[in-house]
């Protein structure tokens, strides 16, 4: 549909268009090409042979145990914060917005060392978890603690505009009708926002099971124990083993591909209330 | 306050995961042994050497687990509480860093085995690009005007220091002992080094696979092993007439094998390196093996002779050589500045 308002000339237009479609190709797809082809270079049973390897199947395994355990956490706090912020007042309110917002700022280095410094041997905790014999760092609860941290935001972030828009409203009349304050939960507050929610998830999980810098610096990088599926890429990459480090990178690559795609669904199925999400 | 509790609960139902996937396989040992960058094919051979003979003599299971990274960065870890059993890192300052700040093994490590606790030792050669375009043939050529060398970060990398402390020592050896010209020859060298990988195994890559550089200041072992990985046809190893003999030491991490009841097993791990077996091992991936006679003669005939000179003799030992020129504000800290600008002083 032509917009009359516009009155740059088609020229203009083309350049423009040109312009972003080639970038796109030339940073985004071009590279994700290279990944798949890289991985398949040798053929496609050096490719499934890669994945036969017990260190990475251990990487794949402990990527999808932190995903399960970091993405229904963050679904619990993200909802507690949104609902929070969206339908009460209380002092302090634009801080916990901040705070919320922190890992969106924070260089994932300084995530991870953070926690390094809290809980390492030498940290503020550090003695007391040596006392008790409970490993976090450079064990699989400090890979959680990290991944929680930088995707804290990605769920509460989605759902706080639409919670902010939808108001209270339609609470308050649940609640005048005699609802409990869980089943206006269950079924005013949480269908209003579901995919939103679902979208925040997916965005969370993505980051939960692609996320290298937090990780990397909590991990200790102990072979088939605390790498996880970015570490492997990187660890196989610095082996020449090209094709193993792609081979791992096409599942990254194709997650993040889902994650488009579901995303797209969405929108296109949802848009309304997603876009509705997004006006802020 | 209800974040932090949910946290803990989170770290408790992984810890309940983590001690199910463990206590499956009780009745194997399982050690960690905690490396630098450039020994992972190494210790992938030896790893399976010794787990074959403990299972012979001992009918129980043995898993080495390895991490690798940067001496200094993988030492740092040790002392932030990483669960090392053993520790074999590319100098004798990261051990003895771990048991300065760390308190994790007793000050005296280093007499414990033979050799400084050395199962292996290496040097620093060159890498160059085929037929060698740059005409490098000895120390001198790394600091010629246009030439770009590649040497990961002193700060983190223990070969890296190790490239640096034969720079220095070669020009100390030609002055007769002028320092400051041995300065002003190492300034001279960083100078023409355009990024600072944090590990020798980072070098590497960006060496050989992303075509930086003109040289490569390298482990001799690494420097074998580029042209077993990349073709002899697109490498040539330069060897310098004088170089610096590198010791990679060893040792047991006491606090860890204590708790954890795994002496027994991580000793005989230390003393296996030493054993002929495992020298033929090391030899065949390129470390030069301090037991010879073990090793297969056609695998000696590999490395070539030149001059070495040792840490004590030149540096007196590690300990004095990590803080006159590593340390915060120390010598490389005062001479290393990015490519491009120019050093201040």
């Amino acid at each position: 549909m032509r917009n009359d308002v516009l009155t740059e000339s088609p020229i203009v237009r083309w350049t423009l268009l040109a312009l972003a479609v080639g970038f796109l190709a030339l940073f985004l797809v071009l590279p994700l090409l290279a990944v798949f082809a890289e991985a398949l270079r040798r053929g496609p049973e050096t490719f499934l042979k890669a994945f036969a390897d017990p260190d990475t199947q251990a990487a794949i395994r402990l990527t999808l145990l932190v995903a399960a355990i970091a993405v229904p956490l963050n679904l619990v706090f993200g909802i507690s914060a949104a609902w929070a912020v969206a339908k009460f007042e209380f002092p302090g309110k634009s801080l916990l917005v901040t705070l919320i917002d922190l890992p969106f700022s924070v260089s994932p280095v300084v995530s991870g060392l953070v926690y390094v410094l809290l809980f390492g041997a030498k940290g503020l905790l550090g003695p007391v978890m040596d006392d008790w014999d409970f490993k976090i760092i450079f064990a699989v609860p400090g890979i959680v603690l990290a991944t929680i941290f930088v995707t804290f935001p990605f769920i509460a972030r989605e759902l706080i505009p639409l919670m902010q828009e939808q108001g209270t409203a339609e609470e308050e009349a649940a609640l005048t009708l005699g609802a409990s304050g869980f089943r206006t939960f269950l079924t005013v507050t949480l269908p209003n926002v579901r995919w939103a929610l679902l979208y925040g998830v997916l965005l969370c999980n993505a980051r939960a099971m692609g996320e290298f810098g937090a990780v990397s610096v909590v991990s200790g990088h102990i072979r088939g124990l605390t790498n996880t599926m970015p570490l492997q890429v990187e660890i196989l990459y610095n082996e020449y083993d090209f094709v193993g480090a792609f081979a791992v990178a096409t599942l990254l690559a194709g997650l993040a591909l889902v994650t488009l795609g579901a995303k797209s669904l969405l929108e296109w199925r949802y848009g309304d209330g997603l876009a509705r999400a997004h006006r802020h | 306050m209800s974040m932090r509790q949910s946290l803990l609960a989170a770290a408790a139902i992984a810890l309940g995961l983590m001690s199910a996937i463990v206590s499956v396989r009780a009745q194997e040992v399982v050690l960690t042994n905690v490396s630098y960058d450039p020994t992972r094919e190494l210790y992938k051979a030896l790893n399976e050497a010794f787990a074959r003979e403990w299972q012979a003599k001992h009918n129980q299971k043995v898993t080495v687990r390895v991490s690798h990274g940067g001496s200094g960065k993988q030492a740092r870890s040790v002392i932030d509480g990483l669960e090392a059993d053993v520790v074999t890192l590319a100098l004798a300052g990261d051990i003895d860093a771990i048991a300065r700040e760390g308190k994790r093994l007793p000050e005296n490590w280093q007499s414990r085995l033979p050799n400084n606790a050395s199962p292996y030792t290496s040097t620093i050669v060159f890498v160059v690009r085929k037929g060698n375009p740059k005409a490098i043939k000895d120390w001198p050529d790394l600091a010629k005007q246009g030439v770009s060398v590649v040497t990961p970060n002193p700060k983190t990398s223990g070969g890296a220091r190790w490239n640096y402390l034969a720079a220095w020592a070669y020009e100390l050896d030609r002055s007769k002992g002028d320092q400051a010209a041995a300065r002003k020859f190492v300034e001279a060298i960083y100078r023409n080094v355009p990024v600072l990988d944090s590990g020798a195994r980072g070098s590497t890559t960006t060496f050989a696979q992303r075509a930086v550089g003109d040289v490569f200041i390298s482990w001799e072992n690494e420097a074998f092993l580029i042209q077993q990985e990349f073709g002899a046809d697109k490498f040539d190893i330069v060897v310098p007439p004088f170089s610096i003999l590198a010791e990679p030491p060893v040792s047991l991490v006491d606090v860890v094998v204590d708790k954890r009841g795994t002496r027994p097993v991580a000793q005989a791990y230390l003393d296996f390196l030493y054993s002929p077996a495992a020298q033929r091992i090391i030899a065949r991936n390129f470390y030069r093996p301090s037991k010879p006679e073990a090793a297969d003669p056609a695998d000696l005939a590999r490395f070539p002779k030149l001059k070495l000179v040792t840490i004590d003799e030149v540096f007196g030992g590690w300990t004095k050589a990590q803080a006159e020129h590593f340390a915060d504000g120390a010598v490389f800290d005062q001479i290393y500045k990015p490519a491009g600008k120019t050093a201040t002083r």
